[in-house]
């Protein structure tokens, strides 16, 4: 582990802002204290490039977004990198290739390592399509994080005295990450009767239960309603200011402005920008990622650059590309 | 497991045919298996009929010696000389029930070929066997198996390893493409619904029966009743998508929950079909085949009948599923339903349709298989059933082009194993330790899509 | 075989994603039909409970104390529901229980299991080697066909487990029938139980003579007496106690886990290639004991633990209800002892004429085979399941 050099106040939105400020913009700029670096990422299916991305750094303490249009690969960059998939560049028995993927998670390599020593490595993540345990209790889907559980191990779980008070210990945890989450009061349901945002919230306060370094989310707001959305967003604001490095997806670019310090942009399988959100906000290659078939519009015209109407071209171009592919 | 023999009764004119089968130390010895393996092409100069039975003394494919002599004492005393023919084969006429006694004159075996003792060591020259009278509802002579176990040390330099594996050949690409009339229908059905159907396999054994009841209890011409048989097990797959499974999808229950009901109905359906038929092996077919040698091949010309109208039948529903609207329609569905729906395909219709074509072909290769291997038996479907899903799993899952190229290669396999000097009884786990092997190296099969294994 | 269509990884929504998400709507179910209070569930247990208890209270006074056919058929049945071949498979149902029922295995080669412990347990025995040994050598054999099916295909889709141990159960079978191998196996023919009989019915100490108690009469020890039936339910306890332990613990619950998404678990950080290996390890450890004792009494018959005795177990499981502490023994049960009333029943009332008794045992077969078929379509989670928990159509 690297020492932590850089002491910031992180819930001061200046001090975060410090840890990035000056950041020269362009994809695969060097960090100061990058947690993740990840270099030659390439991921095939059949003949097309999902994913192709050259190196890439996330900053610790901060929280980074990762955007781009539908089709953009940001989802099959989060499998790849939390273990979930293979990369095509990946060095295996068979395959050298000369430039092989390789990535490192807080100074340890995670080059061929499965999805579990992933997140046993501090990297944990949650899924795009929620995978709450539905026929689980939503407590018992919080014990399931929980580390290093004596009881888990086939030898002494049959002998509950040797594993009873950490179970109590974690129990309590769970309890109370329920209680910031607001499910205390469904304990005891099962978990497939919660409704999808509170899926998410469980799926995050699940993953908290695993007390990870960097904790990864897929489209967390996918599928919420709005109501949640705020209490979601205020949450995971809250973990970066307890010091927890946030990545994650999002195809909104509104939602993204609000609470991201850093922003990379992906468009069909590459980095194509990265920077503060405004910055990136106003990048050409952005607008272009975004607006892709839409190039005959007109540009110049300053209300395309409000959120409401990039949302909108979003939208559009992926109901096209959606029709498209079919 | 039920004990076949004691099971059953059997009806109509069929009387008992006691088999002794005389089996080389390489090849199976016994009911169950015997299905797909030693008995095939007999000459039957001995026709069942309510008044007589048979008793058949027949040398395994492959040690077709001649003067084998042995010793049959009947009911009443009197003993009768039998002798096998150059083909292995002696057949017995007889008319009363009660107990048999057979002894081989064991100075009458050719050098190399000997009695195999049994488990305790001891060389049994004499075996009995009991004819009884079964009551019921009508009067029937039920067989009794009786088996010798000869060892043949070196019969296999009889036929040069050249020529057997020819026949072998021979027989397994006649095996694979019965196979895959069955195959493919499961194909589809899992390629459409993602149903692994345990149940196909007794709609082989429904063709098989169905036929038999034709031909045997009503007296159908035989091609008229394998006509008939593949329509009315077509009638079964629309039956059972209409009542079952259609219901099933709409309700939302799962493939597991799906794949156990198969299992219950394919339990239901063999009882049933021993409750119907009896345990025994019927024959749908009493009359001797013709057989046609082309250099060191011997097949029956049921056989050359059977695969002729199996690659004819195979080649019209690969033309239709490539070139058909409605076999785009169910490629495209077994590509992806809800786009499939989305684009204003009826799947259910689609669905439905798969169940009738797979029955129906279930059923043609239930007819085809109970003609080539001498008979069907309640229990010839579950015999088949794994090499119809390794068929299937080699091939891909869910692609029917697949499990044609599967279906040829276990068929191969099957009938290459003993000749290539692996045990007999081996036949059909060489088939499915090959199918272990190869979802290890390649888990999607041989034309299954990579990328959609997780 | 049946193929749970893996999550489409990548942005691109595709149609399959899209019924996915609406199936998680569906999924949604009011909350009262979700609520199960340990209340109700208590009395429903009680319940339950009280309902057997008088059935077989019933049964065993009407075989005491009248004779004739129905007296007959009680006694019988009562007789099968304590057969020691009943608690055997009871057993292994156990096993399947935790590969399926917990973990979400697809074994559909639970007979091989137990052909393979009870070839295991005969062989050691018939070649003079202590009962105990014996045991662990049966305990063994199960343990290393585990790892073999599983190291290569657990890391795969869930169908890949079912194709492999049907397919390895039956290879199993025929590699025991081979008649190179009868002087180890006994071929076809299998292995005379006085072949290793011996040194268990030696452990015995409940003398010799007959007892009889109510409509059972069997000899104290014997070759199918009091003895192996006090053994094989007796293991019965110990193994549900043991598996009651192991379920409830933080293990039981990774299990749980396992079975409803293993990603999810993964991406907790757990071994989930070592929890199914586990799991399968157990359950076919637990079908190898059921296989011993299910041959106590009898011989080693290849043929008797083929795929149809898989099935049986099957059916039993989803009778008593998947995911229990107590359904497996009370599917075994009641799967046997049914089919024995149908049997009587039918051969009791529809005369000689039209079915014999022959056809009638074969109807029988018909009778469980429509039942499984209603039993999983129309209670799914069987008689002790929890309606929520085991729907098993995740």
């Amino acid at each position: 582990m690297p020492e932590q050099t850089v002491v910031t106040d992180l819930s001061d939105p200046q001090a975060r802002r410090a840890l990035v400020q000056g950041i020269e913009a362009t994809p695969g700029v060097a960090k100061p204290d990058p947690i993740l670096t990840v270099d030659n990422i390439v991921r095939r299916f059949g003949g097309m490039t999902a994913v192709d991305v050259d190196h890439l750094e996330v900053q610790r303490g901060i929280i980074t977004a990762l955007i781009g249009p539908n089709g953009a690969g940001k989802t099959t960059f989060f499998n790849l990198i939390t273990g979930f998939d293979q990369a095509t560049s990946a060095k295996t028995m068979f395959h050298r290739p000369a430039k092989a993927a390789h990535w490192s998670f807080n100074g340890q390599s995670l080059d061929n390592t499965s999805a579990s020593a992933v997140s046993r490595a501090g990297m944990v993540r949650t899924f795009q399509l929620t995978k709450a345990l539905s026929r689980m209790t939503v407590l018992d889907n919080m014990m399931l994080g929980a580390r290093g559980q004596r009881g888990e191990q086939l030898l002494f779980s049959w002998l509950q005295p040797l594993w009873g008070r950490q179970e109590r210990q974690n129990t309590a945890k769970a309890l109370e990450l329920l209680d910031r989450f607001q499910l205390l009061e469904k304990k005891n349901d099962y978990a497939g009767s919660l409704s999808g945002g509170q899926r998410k919230l469980l799926e995050m306060a699940r993953a908290l239960m695993t007390d990870p370094t960097m904790i990864m989310l897929d489209e967390p707001m996918a599928g919420v309603n709005p109501a949640l959305t705020q209490s979601l967003l205020r949450h995971i604001q809250d973990l970066r200011d307890e010091g927890m490095t946030v990545l994650f997806v999002e195809h909104d670019m509104h939602m993204v402005r609000h609470i991201s310090d850093w922003v990379v942009v992906m468009a069909e399988g590459r980095v194509v920008a990265e920077g503060e959100s405004q910055v990136v906000m106003a990048d050409q290659a952005v607008i272009d990622a975004y607006l892709g078939a839409h190039h005959d519009t007109d540009l110049g015209d300053d209300s395309l650059l409000e959120d409401e109407a990039l949302q909108q071209l979003a939208r559009e171009v992926a109901e096209e590309e959606a029709g498209d592919d079919k | 497991m039920v004990d076949a023999s004691r099971l059953g009764l059997i009806r109509a004119g069929v009387t008992a045919c006691l088999a002794l089968v005389l089996a080389p130390l390489l090849l199976l010895v016994g009911h169950s298996a015997a299905y797909a393996s030693t008995v095939v092409d007999e000459p039957a100069t001995c026709t069942p009929s309510p008044e007589n039975g048979c008793l058949r003394v027949q040398l395994p494919r492959g040690v077709e010696v001649a003067g084998i002599q042995f010793l049959v004492e009947t009911p009443s005393g009197d003993t009768v000389l039998q002798e096998t023919d150059e083909q292995g084969f002696s057949i017995l006429e007889v008319t009363e029930p009660g107990e048999y006694t057979v002894t081989i004159d064991e100075s009458t075996l050719p050098p190399g070929v000997a009695i195999l003792p049994d488990a305790q060591g001891n060389v049994i020259v004499t075996r009995t066997a009991v004819l009884e009278l079964t009551e019921g509802r009508q009067a029937s002579l039920r067989p009794a198996a009786l088996n010798f176990s000869v060892r043949a040390e070196d019969y296999r330099s009889v036929t040069p390893l050249s020529e057997q594996l020819a026949q072998a050949l021979a027989s397994g690409i006649r095996l694979g493409l019965l196979l895959a009339l069955a195959s493919v229908g499961l194909s589809l059905i899992y390629g459409t619904t993602g149903l692994s159907s345990f149940s196909h396999a007794e709609q082989v054994t429904l063709g098989g029966m169905t036929a038999y009841v034709m031909v045997q209890w009503f007296g159908v011409p035989f091609l008229l009743a394998a006509v008939l048989t593949v329509i009315v097990c077509g009638a079964t797959g629309y039956l059972q998508d209409r009542v079952i499974w259609q219901p099933l999808r709409h309700r939302g229950v799962g493939l597991i929950q799906m794949m156990i009901v198969t299992i219950g109905l394919s339990l239901a359906l063999q009882y049933t079909f021993q409750v119907v038929v009896g345990a025994d092996t019927v024959r749908v077919l009493t009359t001797q085949a013709a057989t046609v040698s082309v250099g060191p091949v011997t097949l029956t010309t049921q056989s050359l009948f059977a695969m002729g109208i199996a690659v004819l039948v195979l080649s019209v529903v690969g033309f239709a599923l490539l070139r058909t609207r409605l076999g785009r329609a169910t490629r495209a569905v077994s590509d992806n339903p809800a786009l499939a729906a989305a684009s204003g395909i009826d799947v259910d219709r689609v669905i439905r349709m798969v169940w009738i074509l797979s029955t129906a072909l279930a059923g043609l290769s239930g007819v085809m298989l109970a003609l080539v291997l001498n008979g069907v038996k309640w229990n010839s479907g579950l015999q088949i059933l794994l090499l119809l899903f390794a068929a299937v799993t080699l091939g891909g899952l869910g692609t029917a082009f697949g499990a044609l190229i599967g279906a040829l290669i276990i068929g191969v396999m099957v009938e290459l194993t003993p000749v290539l000097g692996a045990p007999g009884d081996l036949k059909y786990a060489t088939a499915l330790l090959v199918l272990i092997l190869l979802l290890m190296v390649r888990p999607q099969g041989i034309l299954g899509k990579a990328q959609r294994v997780g | 075989m049946n193929e749970q269509k893996p999550p489409v990884h990548g942005d691109e929504v595709s149609p399959d994603d899209l019924v996915e998400d609406y199936e998680i709507e569906v999924d949604e179910l009011p909350e009262e039909l979700l609520e199960e209070s340990t209340k109700s569930k208590t009395v429903k247990t009680l319940i339950l409970t009280g309902v057997g208890v008088f059935v077989l209270a019933a049964m065993w006074f009407v075989a005491t104390n009248f004779t004739g056919t129905i007296p007959n058929l009680c006694a019988q049945v009562l007789r099968e529901a304590l057969k020691p071949q009943t608690a055997a498979v009871a057993i292994a149902v156990i096993g399947l229980n935790i590969h399926f029922g917990f973990t979400g295995l697809l074994n559909i080669g639970q007979a091989g299991f137990m052909l393979l412990g009870a070839y295991g347990f005969a062989i050691a025995l018939s070649n003079g080697l202590p009962i105990w040994l014996a045991v662990l050598i049966g305990l063994a054999c199960a343990a290393v066909f585990s790892l073999l099916l599983g190291i290569p295909t657990l890391k795969l889709r869930g169908d890949y487990l079912a194709i492999v141990t049907i397919s390895a159960a039956e290879i199993l079978r025929y590699v025991g029938r081979l008649s190179q191998l009868g002087d180890v196996t006994g071929g076809s023919h299998g292995l005379a139980g006085s072949a290793y009989r011996g040194s268990f019915t030696d452990l015995s100490f409940f003398g010799d003579g007959r007892t009889a108690v109510g409509p059972f009469n069997y000899h104290n020890t014997g070759v199918d007496g009091w003895w192996v039936r006090a053994v094989a339910w007796a293991t019965v306890a110990v193994v549900l106690l043991i598996v009651w332990l192991l379920v409830r613990s933080p293990w039981g619950r990774l299990l749980r886990g396992v079975r409803e998404d293993e990603d999810a678990i993964r991406s907790l950080g757990k071994n989930v290639y070592m929890i199914k290996m586990q799991a399968l390890l157990i359950g076919g450890s637990l079908g190898a004991l059921g296989g011993m004792i299910y041959v106590l009494p009898t011989s080693v018959q290849p043929d008797a633990m083929g795929r149809s005795l898989t099935f049986f177990i099957w059916t039993a499981l989803l009778l008593g209800g998947a995911a229990t502490i107590f359904g497996p023994v009370l599917g075994a049960i009641l799967f046997f002892s049914v089919r024995i009333l149908i049997r009587g029943v039918t051969d009791a009332v529809v005369p000689d004429s039209i079915m014999t008794t022959q056809q009638a045992a074969q109807f029988s077969w018909v009778v469980v085979g429509v039942m499984l078929m209603l039993l999983v379509i129309f209670r799914p989670q069987g008689i002790l399941g929890n309606k929520r928990e085991l729907q098993f159509n995740a």
